[in-house]
């Protein structure tokens, strides 16, 4: 449904720039790297192929390869023009084998590469798992550092789009259970192009979750209204050129009293907005890096709130929130005056028809909010 | 007679001939007599290796002469280091297995019967190239002079020289310095791994190409038939080794897809040059290795090559295969034992004598039996003194993140 032009302009009214003080130090810390580094406004999907193209121009070892990644552009187009640009030694299609995209990219790695594959929807993960757990996880572990796996695998995740059963699944606790693996998930294309520059950079191998929900624009669980353009937000300002968002760190997305709130992804931008529209004075934290985490951002702002939400749109049992509330209930106990609680997908596989029962959009994040501080709900 | 229509459908699960108390029928096994298959120039389509992937490559007669267009021009001094290396290999095996029931080390598996495959296959190779190997291929450690054979024994032993400092299993070897890739407990992954090293290399313009080994039983797995697919689709300057020792534990290569065909088919059928060689004859392992080599090297594409051979010992230490096989199996195979073989060559061309075999064979089990002392010296499984607890925590990323501080702190190291 193309929402109409009337609809648009009043949601870009009612959309407000949201720039916390600490993204204003990410991004003061990139102008003091780069003080000449012009901004320009850019999608999610903008940003993450700014990355690659940032990254291939420095760096010759840096490979992106996968399912219609190379002259297609991609099926999101995140990797549009790479290969015009980097010639096809550097950007190229792959046969549609998970396995054997994550496989040969571990080899060339281990070469001395720096490969970013994408795995074009993180639903179909699934067949390149014995090389993502049992290989390049424990390379540098099992070789003594001998051999490592310095390595990107990008995924495009989460839900809110109709994707149905295999478009629409947050597979994250699948990976952070698995040791040697960074786990991180942007909400912004700020920190999209931050982190996944970080992310290449970085020794260790990689899972770059991408939400597909978020690459045109933030959204906060409202699916009746339009979506509405990156260009409209803060973050959606980018620096052209180098700069990281360093791994390992949260940031408060919205500074707030009452509850803490630990969310990633899209269900940032939900729980803000379900802050917002509860009346609940709630902290935001975005993980960014889900683990391993900043668990400092997260014990102090838990301490100061005595009370935390946790949010994600990935099923509830076992999922990376029952890790997050152990964290919590370990390090803040003493500190908490409510249950910890979970707002999550349910414990279902993803639906099609009933996806805005399933999503956990502002109205259950909310009730949340407001049992966690004691009002009604 | 044609079957009935309505007859009841029947699951065919395929049987070895051969099970304890019986002998093994060894006529499914194609054999070409010595000399009699074509040797293709290198840069050969794929397509036309289609009967090199049913016929067997061989060099040596039965009285031990080259014959043949595989017959390599091989300096004797190289041959004399080939089965000085399989006899070495042979020789260490045995000892460590000894040491695997002394408890000075928790588990061993040798390569009996298989020890021509790596040895000649490491000479074929140049300096740079990279090897995936199997749990399989100690042949292309130890026939290498720049690795202590008591650095290897200290792997297997866990113990404080470990370089692997205890981490893995014994026989999971690391070596990227003699182009030995570390060796993962899960089956065939390192195949795939292979290819992409090797496209590495083409797309830095290097000269250097990958060696990918797996199991007659591991070609079941999903990665080898990626393996194939990416190294066709890149031409990627690979070798894919299927070393065909007939068994995978206690399941005949038939349950594996071996019954009627070969598995150097498998390699024709993706558009891969393929062979299929008899692995017990150290000259042909070397000749289709450098035919293989070259071809890669002339960016021509990789191939496979199925190595045909026996695994004359048990699977590992864990192993009785008296309980899944006959007991003289080794003895019936036809393709008979390749160190025995090379020694009948040397011996034929007046290159060797069985007085200088009994001297290597002394030489080299005091090298093995002083190997073990030297490593014996930092310790092993019986004494305990392993790698430190600490050492568990480090590696598993490159800098230590906070949460394995914290446990590491806790256990108090």
């Amino acid at each position: 449904m193309q929402p109409s032009t009337e609809d648009t302009a009043k949601a870009m009214q009612q959309a407000e720039p949201v720039t916390t003080q600490a993204q204003q130090r990410d991004q003061q810390r990139a102008e003091a790297q780069h003080p000449d580094a012009s901004r320009v406004p850019m999608t999610m999907i903008q940003a993450l192929r700014s990355a690659m193209d940032v990254m291939m121009a420095r760096d010759d070892n840096v490979i992106v390869y996968g399912q219609d990644v190379g002259y297609f552009g991609g099926v999101f187009r995140v990797t549009e023009g790479l290969q015009a640009k980097y010639g096809k030694t550097r950007c190229f299609d792959a046969p549609i084998s998970e396995g054997g995209i994550v496989g040969t990219a571990i080899g060339m790695a281990a070469y001395g590469l720096k490969p970013v594959v994408e795995i074009q929807f993180a639903d179909y993960f699934y067949p390149a798992t014995d090389q993502i757990v049992s290989e390049a996880a424990r390379m540098r572990h099992r070789s003594n550092g001998d051999f490592t796996a310095p390595m990107t695998i990008r995924m495009p995740c989460g839900g809110g789009i109709y994707g149905g059963q295999t478009h629409s699944q947050s597979p994250e606790a699948f990976f952070t259970h698995v040791c040697g693996l960074r786990t991180v998930m942007p909400s912004n294309p700020y920190d999209a192009k931050g982190l996944l520059i970080a992310s290449i950079e970085c020794e260790d191998p990689v899972i770059f979750l991408e939400p597909k929900r978020l690459y045109n624009g933030p959204f906060d669980g409202h699916h009746d209204r339009p979506v509405v353009p990156w260009s409209k937000h803060a973050l959606g300002m980018v620096p052209e050129g180098y700069f990281r968002v360093p791994l390992d760190s949260a940031v408060v997305f919205r500074p707030g009293k009452e509850v803490t709130v630990l969310t990633y992804g899209t269900m940032v931008w939900v729980a803000e907005c379900a802050a917002r529209e509860a009346g609940v004075d709630a902290e935001v934290i975005d993980l960014r890096s889900i683990w391993p985490l900043d668990l400092e951002t997260i014990v102090n702002s838990v301490k100061k709130t005595g009370r935390c939400v946790v949010v994600h749109e990935a099923t509830r049992t076992s999922g990376f929130g029952a890790e997050l509330a152990a964290l919590v209930q370990e390090h803040c106990f003493w500190h908490l005056e409510a249950p910890i609680e979970r707002v999550t997908g349910w414990d279902t596989p993803y639906p099609h028809a009933q996806e805005w029962d399933y999503f956990p959009g502002p109205a259950r994040v909310g009730a949340a909010l407001k049992r966690a501080v004691g009002k009604e709900a | 007679m044609t079957p009935s229509p309505t007859a009841p459908l029947r699951l065919h699960v395929p049987e070895p001939t051969g099970r304890p108390g019986c002998s093994t029928d060894f006529s499914y096994l194609a054999i070409s007599p010595a000399g009699a298959v074509r040797r293709p120039p290198t840069d050969t389509p794929a397509a036309d290796t289609a009967d090199l992937a049913t016929s067997l490559v061989r060099v040596l007669d039965d009285e031990g002469r080259a014959v043949g267009p595989w017959a390599p021009s091989i300096h004797p001094e190289r041959l004399r280091r080939g089965l000085r290396a399989m006899m070495k290999t042979r020789i260490f095996d045995a000892r460590m297995l000894m040491a695997q029931r002394k408890k000075k080390l928790s588990f061993y598996m040798q390569c009996l019967g298989e020890e021509a495959i790596a040895v000649a296959h490491a000479q074929a190779l140049a300096e740079g190239d990279m090897c995936f190997p199997t749990y399989r291929q100690q042949g292309l450690l130890l026939s290498r002079d720049d690795i202590p054979m008591s650095e290897l024994i200290c792997q297997l032993m866990s113990n404080e020289g470990d370089p692997l400092k205890g981490r893995q299993l014994p026989v999971m070897y690391s070596y990227k310095r003699a182009g030995f890739f570390s060796i993962s407990g899960n089956l065939a992954t390192q195949v795939i791994q292979a290819v992409g090293w090797a496209m590495a290399s083409a797309i830095k313009g290097d000269t250097k190409i990958a060696s990918a080994w797996i199991g007659d039983g591991a070609t079941a797995e999903a990665d080898f038939h990626t393996a194939l697919t990416f190294a066709h689709v890149y031409r990627a300057p690979v070798i894919i080794n299927v070393v065909n020792n007939q068994w995978a534990i206690s399941t005949f290569q038939s349950i594996a897809g071996g019954e009627g065909t070969t598995f150097a088919q498998r390699g024709v059928g993706v558009g891969v040059a393929s062979l299929r060689v008899d692995g017990n004859d150290f000259l042909a392992v070397y000749a289709a290795s450098r035919w293989a080599a070259e071809r890669a090297r002339t960016n021509h594409g990789p191939t496979l090559i199925e190595w045909e051979t026996y695994r004359a010992g048990p699977h590992s230490t864990s192993d009785d295969p008296s309980k899944y096989r006959p007991q003289d199996d080794w003895q019936r195979f036809p393709l008979g034992d390749p160190i025995a073989r090379l020694k009948q060559h040397l011996i034929a061309i007046g290159e060797w004598t069985e007085e200088q075999h009994a001297a290597a064979q002394k030489s080299l089990e005091a090298e093995v039996l002083a190997a073990e002392k030297e490593a014996e010296r930092h310790g092993s499984l019986l004494d305990g003194r392993v790698p430190s607890a600490a050492a568990m925590f480090e590696g598993v990323y490159k800098d230590m993140p906070e949460h394995l501080r914290r446990q590491r702190q806790q256990m108090g190291v």
